[in-house]
């Protein structure tokens, strides 16, 4: 009998965009020029109906990457087990080529706040977090990326920094990084940082996915400038700027560009894919010139 | 003080949760003070996007009520009975009996009725997949054996209403708000059943709700339709049994008893 592993496609350093109900139609009709999708993995938790049967015909067509927003693995209490059963079921059911989780906690006693809820970054959650990756990547028999958070409050107690956390993170346990640009771009704004000397730190040769997605623009009690990750619009421009900085950094890598909430129409979410392309396209050529 | 484990954690859980709970105290912004505004995002985005979970789940209702009265329902509702599972596709099954004792919402008495529906329809939807039965297997199990057991649809539902549910769920959902709502005066029993990709809601004839009932709860044929004979005298097994039969409502042949 064939490993799953045989059968998994491989991400492709293009852009790929995540997979949204109003566009299954479109996307099957269109066979558009994409390299990839991603999914929410819990959306595909239920047993059966539209959502697996056109996941799987898009499936047969484009790779697939397996994204997981309720795991949370930065929480202070056990993995979910059962959670882990599942993502397994999907993970062998359609063989994604990647699996990336998030470096945040949704879940407290049995209540889950569908949410990303940030952590200090201390010894103890350092190990905690460490713990849960290696639990992961044994269940699920794979290397998971883990994402870099977007936050609106620190905690006093943190003790070392966000890129030195992921650093560690990926030396004890062997996963790879998943870089959240917008999230970068966010947390530099409220929280006061260069969002160029973090890309600029940040580990690039354990980067195997990029995300760009689209904030909201709101104030803080003192009236500076507060960002909220809210993936409902087109990717900012200074987001654009700083995801050619990483590309220079970490050469054409999959790239997704998110945008879940006010899903636009198929061809508007294509053309933002197609951006993103054309920056690695670009860098590609500056590749070939030096 | 709390610590990075579960105090701190637990402390931040409840204050996203609770209106009114104050913001954890080790908490910090770069420009000092309290980020009271700050953390207020994270317990926006928590019911925010719960309340969009349960309205996109239970459309029809948030027509019927209003937007403003169905996000806050919703949030008192989420408030007493929170998620607790990462799979929100479960998440909103208490909702209609949290509703049918929502005092506010009293004046429709209906309503839970309708969330009822809704809620059928989307545990259809995400229902397991299974290929209904032939009628020339239905006609081989119905022929041979009145004591015979069907197996029902996995995405079978049944939603039986004093009021005429299914009506108001349509009308509700249309566009053209000037229709004027001419409503049956009796109760309608709903099947919601997906036996491929399209989820169906039909009414049931009358003794059909009885007969969809007692073969959920595994009676055979004929005992199913002894019970829907006593609810009421009109009950025709051929017709129901050909309307379940045309909506794939059966997947196959039970064990005799």
């Amino acid at each position: 009998m064939a490993r799953p592993s045989d059968h998994r496609s491989p991400i492709p350093p293009r852009a790929g965009v995540g997979l949204k109900p109003q566009h299954y139609r479109d996307i099957l009709d269109s066979a558009p020029d994409i390299g990839w999708f991603e999914i929410h993995a819990e959306n595909y938790m239920g047993e059966g109906g539209p959502p697996h049967a056109y996941l799987a015909a898009v499936r047969e067509r484009y790779p697939l990457s397996l994204h997981g927003v309720g795991l949370s693995i930065g929480g202070s209490g056990p993995l979910d087990k059962d959670h882990l059963g599942r993502l397994r079921v999907l993970a062998d059911r359609y063989e994604p080529g990647m699996f990336s989780e998030h470096l945040a906690w949704s879940s407290h006693d049995t209540v889950y706040l569908n949410d990303l809820l940030p952590l200090p970054y201390t010894e103890e959650t350092l190990e905690r977090v460490c713990t849960h990756i290696d639990e992961v990547q044994e269940a699920l028999q794979r290397q998971m990326l883990l994402e870099n958070p977007s936050t609106y409050v620190a905690f006093a107690e943190t003790s070392m920094s966000e890129v030195a956390f992921l650093r560690e993170v990926v030396r004890r346990t062997g996963c790879g990084l998943l870089l959240d640009v917008n999230n970068v771009f966010v947390q530099a704004t409220n929280h006061g940082f260069d969002a160029a000397a973090y890309v600029d730190s940040f580990p690039a040769e354990h980067v195997g996915e990029i995300h760009l997605g689209g904030h909201d623009e709101d104030e803080d009690d003192d009236g500076s400038a507060l960002l909220i990750d809210d993936h409902g619009r087109e990717v900012a421009d200074p987001v654009w700027g700083l995801y050619a900085r990483v590309l220079a950094r970490t050469g054409p890598k999959p790239t997704l560009i998110e945008w879940d909430n006010d899903v636009p129409d198929w061809p508007t979410l294509f053309a933002e894919a197609k951006r993103a392309d054309a920056v690695i396209a670009e860098r590609r050529k500056h590749r070939v010139a030096v | 003080m709390a610590t990075g484990g579960a105090e701190l954690e637990g402390a931040f859980a409840r204050a996203v949760l609770e209106a009114g709970a104050a913001v954890p105290g080790p908490l910090v912004r770069k420009a000092g003070g309290t980020p009271s505004r700050r953390f207020g995002i994270y317990r926006n985005n928590v019911y925010a996007s719960l309340i969009d979970v349960l309205a996109n789940r239970f459309p029809v209702t948030a027509r019927l009520v209003g937007d403003e009265f169905f996000r806050t329902m919703a949030r008192v509702y989420i408030e007493k009975d929170p998620p607790r599972s990462p799979v929100l596709l479960r998440y909103g099954e208490g909702f209609a009996d949290f509703a049918a004792d929502f005092p506010p919402a009293e004046p429709v008495p209906y309503l839970a009725d309708v969330m009822r529906l809704e809620w059928a329809w989307h545990a259809a939807y995400h229902a397991a997949d299974a290929e209904p039965l032939s009628l020339a297997a239905l006609s081989e199990a119905v022929g041979g054996a009145a004591e015979a057991r069907l197996a029902l649809h996995p995405s079978l539902h049944l939603v039986r209403s004093p009021y005429p549910v299914i009506t108001i769920w349509q009308l509700a959902a249309r566009d053209g708000e000037n229709e004027p709502a001419r409503l049956p005066a009796e109760g309608e029993d709903a099947l919601v059943v997906r036996p491929k990709l399209e989820v169906e809601v039909r009414r049931l004839p009358e003794g059909g709700g009885a007969f969809v009932l007692a073969l959920k709860g595994g009676a055979s044929l004929q005992e199913a339709a002894a019970r829907a004979i006593d609810e009421s005298s009109a009950f025709d097994l051929a017709a129901n049994l050909a309307g379940l039969m045309g909506c794939g409502a059966f997947i196959g042949v039970g064990a005799e008893a």
